[in-house]
């Protein structure tokens, strides 16, 4: 699986990302990015026009498809569950934001282990740095967005303090590894 | 707030098979991420190195017992969360409950008052408050005393007002309250409509028959079958044709209980028992 945090100019990080992921996409990704808390948001529209894959929001409890790009509902975390299913709370922001990116990050970190790869782009704010650290942690591949590129460099900068990264890239560039990351699949990879 | 790991998963069974024994409080059928969350960060607030020494403490204190259920349950709602969901009772489902000479409403898992509230306003400026009793229901007393006093600080109201305009409210919010320096008191006809009681869907059965069940974001913190257990015990208390609201995203699809109801508002998540 691959989870992707941002917060501000990660929108047009993702869609520079988006489209280097074939529609076939064998990995499931889900994304939060910190946006107002009024429902209905347009997130689903814009990142459907901008990529190839299939986006929509979760509902409590649906279980994680391949190919499919989950945006976390606005004003409430999205999380994973054991059982490969997504999980909703509406529990306090984490640093001022819900959705959180390390609410996500680490209930996937603690599901998928090793078969995870967590992405984090863009942002104003410090959210994600701590997801990112779970993910690797335990044994997830780790992605950040270059903050020489990234629009709003804090969020990128703050992972990049806290811990070593695999790839500290463009986000075109990103898009072209997690395409490569689904090609060739590491041993016994089921992400 | 670090998270539980695997090797916790034990120590994690052991604390809620002593606090149902000893409390008969059951969160065994907690959903798990969000419960490991609430779990990790009481250990970091009571200052417990383990979940062993947290469950000792515990069965111990009653005292600690309040501190975790606090973290284990409040929830904190806004009046008119979701405004499309209220504009759709009052389009939708209000027509129907029109024709009926006295209406009950349950919402269940009300945490501290906030829907329950937001309901009865929009009874009220529909003309059937007087004819409504509204029993609001949860598992944790000290929220309940929170709803009851109908008490909230005056700073969230400005975004409260703009969720009622957005619900539909035919007038001003502040026909509702009464604004002192830093908090807001809700109206006592409001009030008059509610009845604040303890239930829970974990362990308790219906307890009356009505024509609204309202129960947002309460399904959520439920694995599956807790799930369908609790929504089971909706299903039981809602009359023939009587309405179920749920939260903007939890769904009947995944439940075995989606044949004993119709979606009357899909994109709001409002069904009509069949």
């Amino acid at each position: 699986m691959i989870v992707i945090g941002g917060s501000s100019g990660a929108l047009d990080a993702l869609a520079a990302m988006l489209p280097a992921l074939p529609p076939d996409y064998p990995l499931p990704l889900a994304v939060v990015l910190h946006v107002p808390p009024t429902q209905p948001s347009h997130l689903v529209a814009v990142l459907g026009a901008r990529s190839r894959l299939t986006a929509r929001e979760p509902d409590d409890k649906e279980p994680i498809m391949p190919g499919t790009l989950y945006v976390a509902p606005p004003n409430y975390h999205l999380l994973v569950e054991r059982g490969r299913t997504f999980a909703l709370s509406i529990d306090p922001p984490v640093l001022f934001s819900r959705p959180a990116i390390d609410v996500l990050f680490e209930s996937a970190a603690d599901v998928y282990g090793p078969h995870l790869a967590g992405v984090l782009l863009s942002g104003a704010n410090e959210d994600g740095a701590r997801g990112l650290e779970h993910v690797r942690r335990a044994g997830g591949l780790t992605f950040v967005e270059s903050p020489a590129t990234a629009a709003v460099p804090v969020m990128p900068a703050a992972a990049l303090r806290r811990i070593a990264v695999d790839h500290v890239a463009p986000a075109a560039d990103l898009g072209r590894l997690l395409a490569q990351l689904a090609a060739t699949p590491r041993p016994e990879d089921k992400a | 707030m670090t998270a539980l790991s695997d090797a916790d998963d034990a120590a994690l069974t052991a604390l809620l098979e002593g606090v149902y024994h000893r409390y008969h409080y059951d969160f065994r059928g907690y959903a798990e991420a969000s419960l490991r969350r609430r779990i990790a960060a009481a250990l970091g607030h009571l200052r417990c190195p383990s979940l062993d020494d947290l469950r000792a403490r515990v069965l111990a204190e009653p005292r600690c017992f309040g501190e975790l259920l606090r973290f284990l349950t409040v929830q904190v709602s806004d009046l008119f969360r979701d405004p499309s969901y209220y504009r759709s009772i009052r389009e939708c489902v209000v027509p129907y409950l029109r024709t009926y000479p006295s209406l009950k409403v349950w919402v269940a898992g009300c945490a501290t008052g906030e829907e329950a509230y937001s309901l009865a306003i929009v009874f009220a400026e529909e003309g059937l408050l007087e004819r409504t009793l509204i029993y609001a229901t949860d598992i944790h007393p000290e929220s309940l005393r929170t709803a009851e006093a109908g008490v909230y600080d005056l700073d969230r109201f400005a975004r409260f007002s703009e969720s009622y305009r957005l619900a539909g409210g035919h007038g001003s919010l502040s026909d509702f309250y009464t604004a002192s320096s830093s908090s807001a008191i809700l109206d006592r006809r409001l009030k008059q409509a509610i009845l604040f009681s303890d239930h829970s869907l974990a362990t308790d059965v219906a307890f009356a028959e009505v024509e609204l069940v309202s129960c947002r974001n309460v399904l959520i913190y439920f694995d599956r079958p807790l799930q369908n257990r609790a929504l089971g015990v909706l299903r039981d208390s809602v009359r023939r044709k009587g309405f179920l609201g749920l939260g903007a995203k939890e769904t009947l699809r995944f439940s075995s209980h989606a044949e004993a109801f119709g979606e009357l508002v899909p994109e709001d998540r409002i069904y009509q028992r069949r």
